[in-house]
C-alpha cells in the first residue's frame, strides 16, 4: 500500500494551489505594482463553493432602513445612520453567520465570494461596508 | 462477561509490556523512593489548551495526579443571559463554544429553546441535522486520530488521517457555506437546504470514506508501533467509567454501551437504530484503555458513514423550517414561556443545554451548559494512575479533551483558592431560585 501511494504521489501534481504566486516576491509592492501594470500575474485561489458566506455586499438603493439586520446580528456588526437610514458595517466584527442576508426584506444584502480580508487596519476602506 | 485485566502481570495477552515495566522501573534503586511533583500547565507545549495537571511520580511512574481548571472560563452562559441578546443572537453564541462540536451545541441548544417554546421542527430538517451532525462526527474524530498519532510521535499516521479528513470538511463547506461553523440549524429547522445537485457530492465523499476506512483501521489497529504505546495505557476499566459518568468514546471503550442517540433518541435518530459501539463490534474484549478508545472512534466513522447513507436514502420531502419569517420567530419566542432541555451526541459524548424562557422577555431567564468533556475530565484520575511520564500526552488525549467548552469559574481570593461545599451550592441555588420566581 505504502509503494502504490508513494508512486502515485510522485506522479501526482502536489495540492497545494501557488496563491497568489509560485513564490515569495522579494517586494510585496513591486510585486502588486508589476500587477497592476500585466507585467505579472496572480495564481487565482481555489474556487470556493456556491453558498460560501464571504464578506457580505451591500445594496444601498434597495435598503429600506428596517433595522432587522441589526436585530438579529450576534456580533454588533451593523450600524445604524438615521439621517440616511441606511447602515454600515464594520467587518472587522463579522463572524459570517449570514443571518442578515436571509433576513434582509429586500434582498439588499448579499453574500459575496471575497474572504481575503486580512488587514492592519479595522477601519480600512476594505472593512467598512456602507 | 470476563473482562480482563491489563495490569495483571499473568495476562497472556500483554506479557511483553509488563516485563518492560518491570525492567525499567523495578529495582530498588536509590532515588526510586522519592516522590517528585511534576507541573506542567497551564501554558505548556504538549498542552493544546489552558489546564494544569500537577504530577506526581516515583521515578517513571505516576503515583498521583491533580487536575486544575479554570484558566480558560469564557463565561458565554453569562453573555447569553445578561447582554440583551435575543435568541437568534444567543445561537451563534452557542456555536462558538466548541470549534469542533460547532453543529453539536446549537443543535442541543435550538431542541432546548423549540421544547421551552413549544416549535416542531419539519421532518427534512431533522434529517439535515441528522447529516450535517453526522458529517461533523467524522470530521471529529479523524482530527482526534490524527492528533493522537501525534501524540504518540506518529507523525505519518497524523498527516495521512488529516489529508483524508478534508474530504468531509469539503463537503460540509458545500452544505453549509463554511469549513467550521456551518451555521445550519435555527429554532424550528434548518438555514440551508441540500439541493438535488449537492447529493451527488455527498454520495461520492461516501464513497471515499468507505474505501479508506479499511486502510485507515488497518494503519491504526494493525500497527505494531501504535498497538505498542497503547495497549494497556490509560486503563479506564468499566466500573470506574460507570462511577466517574464518563460519557462518549470515553464510556464506550470502556465496555458501556452509552449512548444519547441510542438510549433517548432525539430529532430523526430513532428512524436510524443507532446501537451503541464498543470495542467488542470488532471482536475485542472491551478494557477501556488507548487502543480501545482508536477503536471505538474509528469504528464510529462507519456508523456515520451508515447512518448518512439511510438518511439521504429516505430524505422526507417538504418544508425545512417552521418559521421561514425570522421577525414571525422572534415574536413567538418573545411570547413563549417554559423551560427546556436538549441534548445531543457529540463527537466527544452527551451535550446538555438547559434554557428557561420568560414571557415579554427576548432574552435568556436561564442558560446552563454541559459540554462533554465535564463529565469526562473525572476519568483522568483513573487513566493517569500508575502509567508512566511518556505516556501524558496521548492519555491526556484519548478522552478528547475540549477545555475551554466545559471550563467553570474559579474562585481565587485573597491568593487562596476557594472551593464551594455541598452545603455552600444547596443555598446558592435555593437563593436563585427565590429570585426567579421573585
Amino acid at each position: 500500500m505504502i509503494l502504490k501511494t508513494l508512486i502515485s504521489q510522485l506522479l501526482s501534481r502536489p495540492a497545494t494551489n501557488q496563491f497568489p504566486t509560485k513564490y515569495m516576491p522579494r517586494s510585496v509592492t513591486k510585486f502588486l505594482t508589476r500587477v497592476q501594470a500585466g507585467e505579472d500575474k496572480v495564481h487565482p485561489p481555489v474556487q470556493v463553493p456556491a453558498r460560501f458566506r464571504g464578506k457580505i455586499g451591500y445594496d444601498r438603493e434597495k435598503c429600506i432602513g428596517c433595522q432587522l439586520c441589526i436585530r438579529v446580528c450576534p456580533a454588533k456588526v451593523i450600524e445604524f445612520k438615521p439621517e440616511t437610514k441606511k447602515i454600515r458595517m464594520h467587518v472587522a466584527r463579522c463572524t459570517f453567520c449570514a443571518q442578515c442576508v436571509d433576513v434582509c426584506p429586500t434582498a439588499a444584502l448579499s453574500l459575496t465570494a471575497e474572504f481575503l480580508l486580512a488587514d492592519t487596519d479595522r477601519g480600512s476602506k476594505n472593512l467598512i461596508v456602507e | 462477561m470476563s473482562e480482563r485485566n491489563p495490569k495483571d502481570p499473568e495476562n497472556p495477552v500483554l506479557p511483553g509490556v509488563e516485563e518492560e515495566r518491570e525492567v525499567t522501573l523495578g529495582g530498588p534503586e536509590r532515588g526510586l523512593a522519592e516522590v517528585f511533583e511534576v507541573p506542567i500547565g497551564p501554558i505548556h507545549p504538549a498542552l493544546k489548551e489552558p489546564i494544569r495537571l500537577t504530577f506526581r511520580v516515583r521515578g517513571e511512574r505516576i503515583v498521583g495526579v491533580q487536575i486544575r481548571t479554570g484558566f480558560a472560563h469564557r463565561g458565554i452562559e453569562f453573555m447569553g443571559m445578561r447582554q440583551g441578546r435575543n435568541l437568534v443572537q444567543v445561537l451563534y453564541l452557542s456555536e462558538r463554544i466548541c470549534g469542533i462540536c460547532s453543529v453539536s451545541h446549537p443543535i442541543a441548544f435550538t431542541q432546548a429553546v423549540e421544547r421551552a417554546a413549544g416549535i416542531e421542527v419539519p421532518p427534512r430538517a431533522q434529517y439535515i441535522r441528522v447529516i450535517i451532525s453526522e458529517l461533523e462526527r467524522i470530521h471529529s474524530h479523524l482530527l482526534w486520530a490524527g492528533v493522537a498519532a501525534h501524540e504518540l510521535g506518529f507523525d505519518t499516521l497524523l498527516h495521512l488521517t488529516w489529508r483524508v479528513r478534508e474530504k468531509v470538511l469539503d463537503i460540509l463547506e458545500e452544505l453549509s457555506g463554511n469549513r467550521i461553523n456551518y451555521a445550519i440549524p435555527i429554532f424550528g429547522g434548518v438555514r440551508r437546504d441540500i439541493t438535488p445537485e449537492q447529493y451527488p457530492k455527498v454520495w461520492e465523499a461516501i464513497r471515499y470514506y468507505r474505501g479508506l476506512l479499511e486502510q485507515l483501521l488497518d494503519a491504526f489497529l494493525r500497527d505494531p508501533t501504535v498497538e505498542a504505546r497503547t495497549r494497556g495505557v490509560g486503563v479506564l476499566e468499566r466500573k470506574e467509567a460507570e462511577g466517574l459518568c464518563a460519557v462518549g468514546p470515553t464510556a464506550r471503550a470502556s465496555g458501556l454501551r452509552k449512548d444519547v442517540r441510542q438510549d433517548r433518541p432525539y430529532l430523526a435518530y430513532s428512524d436510524f437504530q443507532v446501537r451503541a459501539i464498543t470495542p467488542k463490534d470488532y471482536g475485542l474484549t472491551p478494557v477501556g484503555d488507548v487502543y480501545d478508545k482508536i477503536v471505538v472512534r474509528l469504528l464510529e466513522v462507519g456508523q456515520s458513514l451508515d447512518i448518512i447513507e439511510k438518511a439521504l436514502e429516505n430524505m422526507p420531502e417538504g418544508e425545512i423550517t417552521s418559521f421561514p419569517k425570522i421577525p414571525a420567530l422572534l415574536a413567538h419566542l418573545k411570547k413563549a414561556e417554559g423551560e427546556g432541555l436538549g441534548w445531543h451526541e457529540a463527537p466527544r459524548g452527551e451535550v446538555i443545554h438547559y434554557v428557561r424562557l420568560a414571557a415579554g422577555d427576548e432574552s435568556l431567564l436561564v442558560w446552563k451548559v454541559k459540554a462533554p468533556t465535564y463529565s469526562n475530565l473525572l476519568s483522568w484520575y483513573p487513566m493517569f494512575e500508575d502509567q508512566e511520564i511518556a505516556d501524558i500526552p496521548i492519555i491526556a488525549a484519548c478522552i478528547d479533551p475540549c477545555i475551554c467548552c466545559m471550563d467553570r469559574v474559579y474562585i481565587v481570593r485573597d491568593g487562596k483558592e476557594e472551593a464551594w461545599t455541598k452545603e455552600g451550592l444547596l443555598r446558592l441555588s435555593w437563593e436563585k431560585t427565590r429570585r426567579l420566581q421573585r
